[in-house]
């Protein structure tokens, strides 16, 4: 435990700074998405299981969207220049995807919890809850029974910012 | 289709299992990718440069379609054990997938020539077209109200951006306010009537849901269902653009590119009304004497009043738009119908209907000019004499859509009309017979005004045409039209048995769930 902690507040402090020196918009928006992950973290690791979800629903995803959609479509980001250089980055990157699609495959080669849904009722809910504490309730059917919404959801996010860089962008 | 079965498809699925999730949404996962193929192949092609984008572009976005169709035949004879899968692998969803793929496939093809004539030629387009049909392929195909809503905006926001594609053009955008600010209130409407529904059966999923209501235990919530029930009717009354909830549809359907015109006149109401099938008739199957009335209703004020008022409509998209306003009233009666006949009716006349309806359009665009939509009656004066052909082809898709024997469209109406009296539904049979009466007049009147009168000036209809490609779609369109009435045995057969997949059981209910609601 204390180990994480102070793994995320570094993080935290260290991404807060980022995000205010960072030139180009797009990148501080982007590092303070990561602050925000980071407290949410901190606030799970305290317990508070629900305002850290809300932390990142709410901030990291909704509200920073509409701060890169308006920065990106006010033309704000145009002294970009690319945060990824050098090999060694790409070489972390890939290692990373590859680190994460093995664990995916072993989480999805066992055996599945059985789903919330169907099986529900207050003393099923304080079963579960104790069982996999608030944040799994509410994970694993994410993860597991709502799989497949949760994917499509993305693509429906990407249909969304093409459509809204075709109609607000001056040159498409 | 050993072909899929070598590839290591199981012969059975069992969608409890996340692998398998991954035969069940062949198509989707292929139409994905495509579109998103499709998107970076135009930016490989532009890099920086503010272009107009290559004529490749369409044909790698058919080529994605015809990719897909060819995963949807995985999914023949494919069933699903589960008790909860978020898809539905069965004929039906199968069947409807062909008809979205097939609108689609359309629309890209009376597209070319039209995008750079208006000057907005470019990738994103198509790859919104793409993006869709998968909307579309994922709320007719869902099995869970969850996906259906998420299926429904994948299909709706791409639609709102198409419709103004053509941002210069005032109408254009105006046309995709109004549609956007309607459309949303209206996903709001189903979304709070799914959790209606979740909140008095105690489940998001279909099957769920029809085995409560099936078992005719008093599940204590009546009423919250009944509000559920009418909030869902309410969004997919939008969506099937039927009287009263039709608002929107003159205006976007008339501001909207043509292309996206026919896409949404097609697709989009194949998909709702697929949807509107799978949770009316299907889930809410045993509490019909709560909104079968209701749909009487809504069936029978949009044959009327559609018809009616497309009578006086002076421009042909927006009579089209009117028409198609009609063809959701007797698509209605053949869901009210019930039974396989019903059900295997809807497949056919929803198949028929893509074709001629996308196929009219495709007319529509042929007279159109540079930057010019030549769509008011005086405009097709004189077309059938100076260019037979499309004179020819426009009279065939529109005697089909006022269903004259020898189109696909009277073989249509005639199974709507067998399955309605079927199924007690004699009442509505007349009505859509005499609305039908009606409806002749103003399909006749264009085809009148293409050959009996004479064209405003000298050279009038000289530009009048379409590119290779568009006019070969249009010419399959024609012959499936005419082929649909004479070979119809062949497609109703296979609805057919579409439509009895529907209503098989998914699978025997694991161990007795508990009457559940969490907040009880």
């Amino acid at each position: 435990m204390i180990i994480l902690f102070w793994f995320f507040a570094v993080l935290a402090v260290s991404s807060a700074l980022l995000t205010v020196t960072r030139k180009n918009p797009v990148a501080s928006a982007i590092w303070l998405i990561a602050t925000f992950f980071c407290l949410a973290a901190i606030y799970t690791l305290l317990g508070a299981f629900f305002i850290g979800i809300i932390q990142i629903l709410v901030y990291a995803g909704a509200i920073m969207i509409l701060f890169i959609f308006v920065i990106m479509l006010l033309n704000l980001g145009n002294d970009y220049e690319p945060d990824i250089r050098g090999h060694v980055w790409k070489v972390v990157a890939g290692g990373t995807s590859l680190v994460i699609a093995a664990l995916l495959a072993r989480a999805f080669s066992g055996e599945l919890p059985a789903p919330l849904g169907h099986v529900a009722g207050p003393a099923s809910l304080a079963a579960q809850t104790a069982d996999r504490g608030t944040v799994g309730v509410i994970a694993i059917p994410l993860y597991t029974d709502y799989m497949v919404p949760l994917q499509f959801t993305a693509v429906l996010l990407l249909a969304a910012v093409v459509g809204a860089v075709v109609l607000a962008k001056r040159k498409v | 289709m050993s072909f899929f079965a070598a590839l290591g498809r199981p012969e059975v699925l069992d969608l409890a299992r996340q692998t398998h999730y991954f035969w069940a949404l062949l198509p989707e996962i292929v139409l994905t990718l495509g579109a998103m193929l499709v998107l970076i192949v135009d930016v490989i092609h532009k890099g920086d440069r503010s272009e107009p984008s290559r004529g490749s572009i369409p044909v790698l976005t058919l080529a994605v379609l015809a990719a897909t169709a060819l995963a949807n035949t995985a999914l023949f004879g494919l069933r699903d054990v589960s008790a909860n899968g978020m898809v539905a692998v069965d004929g039906f969803r199968t069947f409807t997938n062909f008809v979205y793929l097939v609108a689609a496939a359309l629309c890209i093809a009376i597209s070319m020539g039209y995008l750079e004539r208006r000057g907005i030629m470019k990738g994103e387009f198509h790859a919104l077209v793409l993006f869709a049909t998968l909307g579309m392929m994922l709320m007719g195909g869902s099995r869970d109200l969850i996906m259906t809503f998420i299926g429904l905006e994948v299909m709706s926001v791409p639609i709102y951006v198409l419709v103004g594609f053509d941002r210069m053009d005032p109408r254009s955008s105006e046309a995709s306010l109004k549609y956007f600010l309607l459309g949303a209130f209206s996903s709001g409407f189903f979304l709070y009537g799914i959790a209606l529904v979740f909140g008095a059966v105690g489940s998001t999923n279909l099957t769920y849901i029809a085995e409560t209501l099936g078992t005719g235990t008093d599940h204590g919530h009546e009423r919250l269902l009944m509000a559920g029930m009418a909030l869902t009717l309410v969004g997919l009354g939008f969506k099937v653009a039927a009287i009263p909830f039709h608002m929107w549809t003159p205006d976007a359907y008339d501001g909207a590119p043509t292309p996206v015109t026919a896409l949404m006149s097609t697709g989009v109401k194949a998909a709702a009304f697929a949807a509107f099938v799978r949770i009316f008739a299907v889930a809410f199957a045993d509490a019909g004497a709560q909104w079968v009335p209701v749909v009487w209703w809504l069936a029978a004020v949009t044959m009327v009043g559609a018809n009616l008022v497309a009578l006086t409509q002076g421009s042909v998209k927006r009579m089209l738009a009117y028409s198609s306003i009609a063809h959701a009233g007797y698509l209605l009666v053949a869901l009210l119908s019930g039974g396989d006949t019903g059900k295997a009716a809807f497949l056919f006349y929803i198949l028929a209907y893509t074709v001629m309806t996308a196929g009219a359009f495709g007319i529509v665009i042929a007279n159109s000019r540079d930057g010019e939509e030549r769509v008011t009656l005086e405009d097709y004066a004189g077309l059938g004499l100076e260019k037979p052909w499309l004179g020819a082809a426009f009279s065939i898709f529109l005697l089909s859509l006022a269903g004259f024997p020898l189109t696909a469209g009277f073989l249509g109406k005639l199974y709507i009309l067998r399955a309605a009296v079927e199924g007690g539904q004699a009442q509505l049979a007349v009505i859509l017979v005499l609305a039908s009466l009606v409806s002749y007049f103003y399909y006749l009147r264009v085809i009148v005004v293409m050959y009996m009168r004479p064209a405003r000036s000298e050279g009038w209809h000289a530009g009048a045409g379409l590119p290779l490609a568009a006019r070969t779609a249009v010419l399959a369109a024609c012959v499936v039209v005419v082929a649909m009435f004479f070979a119809g045995a062949v497609p109703m057969r296979w609805a057919e048995q579409s439509a009895l997949s529907l209503w098989r059981q998914p699978a025997p209910v694991a161990a007795s769930p508990a009457p559940a609601s969490l907040f009880r």
